[in-house]
């Protein structure tokens, strides 16, 4: 129990403070993440619902291909896809050398584009609960439709779509464990290479599953702090 | 006669055209993006089309792709046995098997999946002495059992919530009835609440067999050859990205299939409730 203790301590011996950095990493790529899925989501949703056709079948072939694809691949496909592009770019200029791409970058964008097509469908579901009286009311007081989107239906929408946002945000802190794979060094990498050394695989996988859940039960406090907060300025109705 | 021949052909106005809005124009031009960009895809396969590369890999990439079909429809119908129990536990009004049941979900439902795989395929290797006496370390020294073996406890989590939402969908009155003619809870659980809960799982469980699928891929990292793993080895040997494109497109059409057979049973199934 000792020897454990010491193997998790933040000194020289142990492997807290890695492990701390880890962990920091995940939240970290989670959180910038986070922002530009939601975005892109929001307008892949504004798509899918629009009148026009074209435009819908932009949004659907969109979350069609970026939710068939497993999560692992479309991070390889772009991590290693944009290294190519990239080399070939710089070869077509004339200088030919070897680029590495940022395994942060790279998981942002893989992870931010499967976060945007399964935030797209909580969206789309959020835009079909809300009436439509309330665009015709909002045009009958002489609104355009932009400030309808933003005064009047962005609000409600984002009320009814946080708590599936909030399974998405979950989903999206156990996929960036992925981002280990290609050389992050987020709380699996780093339990991973202490355990290596340690020769303690269990400990340290087993801490990297526990730092995993206690981030979950963090961000369920937050969720229902949010959604009480959501519900408050909601008004009575 | 010839008056209701003139009704019949009533002439309707021409419906109104459709004009050239500036989301019409935004959106031909993401389809035609769209469509540029598949193009382009296709033209790179097919200009680098190598009949050596594909005699090479084609066997292997079937191979795998048998591997990633065991794998997770082993670990689907196992972890729909082992999450019978569990669901029972979430919905038992006894405090143990509520408690164990509830952790057991939470731990599977919140941690990664790779991260439990990693668990237990490096984590185990800490007890070999102890696996070794009970016989079980030739189990868990097989990169394949391991995948197996977390893959099911992961799912049975799942599907023992699916299982729970769908049965506690049924209305209380369902089983009141059942109890008032005299069927005994089993009975009633089989011939009453499961022909309307299922109806209910049939999407989760859909969905369930499509998150496997798409998660089954990180077994690559733990040495199994499933079709990620093959993907692996063909391109650290090949070094051509062709290779992630032809899996990303078999992975692409599995995943389609299903998720079209799903809504053909879907619609099949909820026939009767159609208007």
């Amino acid at each position: 129990m000792d020897a454990a203790l010491n193997l998790l301590s933040f000194g020289p011996e142990g492997w807290g403070d890695d492990i701390a950095s880890g962990v920091l990493v995940t939240v970290g790529l989670a959180l910038a993440t986070l922002p530009f899925g939601l975005v892109l989501g929001f307008f892949v949703a504004v798509m899918k619902q629009a009148q026009e056709p074209s435009m819908r079948l932009a949004g659907n072939i969109y979350t069609t291909i970026f939710r068939g694809l497993p999560e692992l691949l479309t991070l390889f496909l772009i991590f290693y896809g944009a290294q190519l592009g990239l080399q070939q770019i710089t070869a077509f200029i004339g200088t030919e050398t070897t680029i590495e791409i940022n395994a942060f970058a790279a998981g942002m964008v893989a992870l931010g584009i499967m976060f945007s097509s399964y935030a797209s469908e909580v969206f789309l579901a959020a835009f079909r609960v809300i009436p439509r009286g309330q665009y015709e009311g909002a045009y009958a007081v002489g609104l355009s439709h932009n400030r309808t989107m933003r005064l009047v239906v962005l609000p409600q929408l984002i009320r009814i779509a946080l708590p599936g946002l909030g399974n998405l945000w979950l989903i999206l802190l156990k996929d960036t464990a992925l981002v280990s794979v290609i050389g992050l060094s987020d709380i699996l990498r780093q339990t991973g290479v202490a355990a290596r050394v340690t020769k303690e695989p269990f400990l340290f996988f087993g801490l990297a599953c526990l730092l995993y859940l206690v981030l979950a039960i963090l961000s369920s406090f937050v969720f229902s702090a949010i959604e009480r907060w959501a519900e408050k300025s909601g008004g009575t109705r | 006669m010839s008056v209701v021949a003139a009704t019949d052909t009533v002439e309707r106005p021409a419906p109104p055209r459709r004009r050239w809005t500036g989301t019409r124009i935004a959106g031909t031009i993401l389809v035609t993006l769209w469509a540029l960009a598949i193009a382009g895809l296709a033209l790179y396969l097919v200009q680098s089309w190598n009949p050596e590369l594909f005699d090479r890999y084609a066997g292997r990439y079937w191979s795998g792709l048998i591997v990633t079909l065991q794998l997770v429809f082993l670990s689907i119908i196992l972890g729909a046995i082992l999450s019978i129990p569990i669901a029972w536990g979430r919905m038992t009004k006894r405090r143990i098997p509520n408690a164990l049941a509830y952790a057991y979900v939470y731990f599977f439902r919140g941690t990664p999946l790779i991260a439990q795989t990693f668990l237990i395929y490096y984590g185990l290797g800490s007890f070999r002495p102890q696996l070794e006496t009970v016989g079980l370390w030739s189990f868990f020294r097989d990169a394949w059992n391991c995948a197996l073996f977390a893959f099911t406890l992961n799912t049975a989590a799942y599907q023992a919530e699916i299982l729970r939402g769908a049965v506690e969908s049924v209305g209380r009155g369902q089983w009141e009835g059942a109890a008032s003619l005299g069927l005994s809870r089993l009975q009633t659980l089989r011939l009453v609440i499961a022909p309307q809960a299922l109806i209910v799982a049939l999407r989760p469980y859909g969905n369930e067999i499509i998150l496997m699928i798409k998660g089954s891929a990180i077994v690559a990292i733990i040495t199994v050859y499933d079709l990620m793993g093959e993907t692996r080895r063909a391109y650290s040997r090949s070094f051509d990205f062709q290779t992630y494109l032809y899996a990303a497109l078999i992975y692409l059409a599995i995943v389609e299939t299903l998720r079209n057979i799903i809504e053909w049973v879907e619609k099949r199934v909820t026939r009767h409730l159609k208007r």
